[in-house]
């Protein structure tokens, strides 16, 4: 049996009186895509948030290569989450800093590649994400389509294994969002990374994904294939999709 | 009813301790990764830049006026004594160890303070905190550290500066304006410092470096804890660490002047 690379186990976590995860568990493989759906305010961030340690558990564990993420020692934590990147809902682009700089920002601060390095490797992701011209523009110059393109090619750059995508193609048109998809599929191919995806775009998604969770009421309603999904009887899950309010 | 009162105020030191002891840890981390490598030189240069360089015509101009009108008051108080020819060793000794660092630090808080404050509030509201975490930067570091570096560098210069102006200003009101001899002036002003005077100043425009940064940047860093998300947030946040940035040169002053006299 394939051990998850990710896997929760009853995981429960409350901001103050507000529980928003009530007993979740979730199991990701390595190489997949796999796409979190669910209503707004349900936790899908919070779970991304979970697995590259901005949030802690209030109970339950998370495994990582079936050992408790709690338990691994301070080293192996730190390169685990060194396999990480997350891409932001809003970008969280550096305001200050030019494109290139935003790009460069996780190699030139890890001061584990030299310069030149550094340069060949960020220029060759620009390259790759159509970005070639903007080096000294700032994130407020650009267009919504052009700093998701950026912030992809941040995630990107230190080489992921895992990348963590929280809504990646909010406020985009209809193209754009095609593109985006299209972008994550392609380099999830070229990179072989494990994608985990938080997504409203149904059914669009579903072309991406090849393995869907739904998460409602704090828990996971859902799990399986795009065709899983389209044979499925659950009411959850068809009001969802069918943008019924329940 | 009691109960409840007690209940209440309790929470409330709780609370009080809780972010005392976040403002220390965020104080000590920061001043703990200005040792760590590698240094953040080009973060600092652009940090003193904007504390130091920036902040020249402010001090200019306020030390101006803040010597002239002490020219002009100190004239009226000592002709009332026939002691018009101290007003140089006044206007000074006021400067130096009073004036001049409280001034500078009150005026860079106002256009630093605050914009380093909103700065970091906005980048905590929109997640740009969360992304250097994601990075693996520390944040404390890369944006706390290299401002304090820059505010320890740009305070003590800016209040020298404020303070040769302020003197020129005394001139300007005293000896030009109202006829005090420029050469007794000018004397009275060499004569009357001396390194203790000057010393004092600095250590307190140091003092005022370390307190208002680290506020100004404290505020900013935890906006999200103390005044909520969004642009409220923020702005609550800086006028809260202007204001809090204020009373404590106050008090800081206040307590270096009395173990230093």
């Amino acid at each position: 049996m394939t051990i998850p690379l990710i896997q929760f186990i009853d995981v429960s976590k409350s901001f103050g009186a507000s529980p928003v995860l009530k007993g979740l568990n979730l199991s990701i493989y390595t190489g997949e895509i796999i796409v979190v759906i669910g209503k707004s305010g349900t936790g899908k961030s919070v779970l991304l948030k979970h697995i590259i340690g901005l949030v802690q558990q209030d109970s339950g564990q998370i495994l990582i290569e079936g050992k408790p993420l709690s338990q691994l020692s301070a080293v192996d934590r730190k390169s685990f989450y060194r396999k990480l990147s997350y891409m932001f809902q809003d970008n969280a682009l550096f305001d200050f800093m030019s494109i290139y700089d935003n790009i460069a920002l996780p190699l030139m601060e890890d001061s584990i590649f030299p310069k030149h390095q550094v340069k060949k490797k960020v220029l060759e992701r620009m390259e790759q994400l159509g970005l070639i011209g903007i080096e000294e523009k700032f994130p407020a110059q650009l267009s919504g389509g052009m700093r998701k393109r950026v912030a992809l090619a941040r995630a990107l750059v230190i080489d992921p294994k895992i990348v963590l995508f929280d809504e990646p193609t909010t406020g985009l048109d209809p193209v754009r969002k095609k593109k985006v998809h299209s972008m994550i599929q392609e380099y999830q191919k070229k990179f072989e990374f494990t994608a985990v995806i938080v997504s409203h775009d149904i059914p669009e998604i579903f072309n991406v994904a090849q393995r869907i969770a739904m998460l409602d009421e704090g828990t996971i309603k859902f799990e399986g294939s795009k065709k899983d999904i389209l044979d499925s009887h659950s009411k959850i899950l068809n009001d969802f999709i069918e943008g019924k309010d329940v | 009813m009691l109960i409840k009162s007690i209940e209440k105020f309790g929470k409330k030191i709780l609370s009080l301790l809780e972010s005392m002891g976040r403002a220390i840890l965020f104080f000590l981390t920061g001043m703990m990764h200005i040792f760590t490598l590698p240094v953040q030189f080009a973060k600092i240069i652009d940090q003193t830049w904007f504390i130091g360089s920036k902040s020249i015509f402010v001090i200019i101009l306020t030390g101006l006026f803040t010597g002239m009108v002490l020219g002009l008051q100190g004239y009226y108080s000592l002709v009332k004594v026939g002691s018009e020819a101290a007003l140089g060793a006044a206007v000074a000794l006021t400067l130096i160890s009073e004036l001049g660092p409280v001034f500078t630090a009150i005026m860079v808080t106002a256009r630093a303070g605050s914009s380093m404050a909103a700065e970091i509030g906005i980048m905590r509201i929109s997640e740009q905190i969360d992304a250097l975490k994601t990075m693996h930067i520390n944040p404390v570091r890369f944006l706390f550290s290299p401002r304090i570096i820059a505010a320890v560098i740009s305070f003590p210069l800016l209040t020298a500066l404020f303070d040769v102006v302020g003197i020129i200003g005394g001139f300007i009101s005293g000896s030009i304006m109202l006829g005090i001899n420029q050469h007794v002036y000018m004397d009275t002003v060499i004569q009357s410092i001396k390194i203790h005077d000057i010393n004092l100043g600095f250590y307190k425009a140091f003092a005022f470096a370390v307190v208002t940064t680290t506020i100004c940047c404290y505020r900013g860093y935890y906006t999200h804890l103390y005044s909520g998300f969004g642009a409220r947030g923020v702005s609550l946040s800086t006028t809260n660490a202007v204001v809090q940035s204020c009373i404590s040169i106050f008090v800081f002053d206040y307590i270096i002047t009395f173990f230093w006299i």
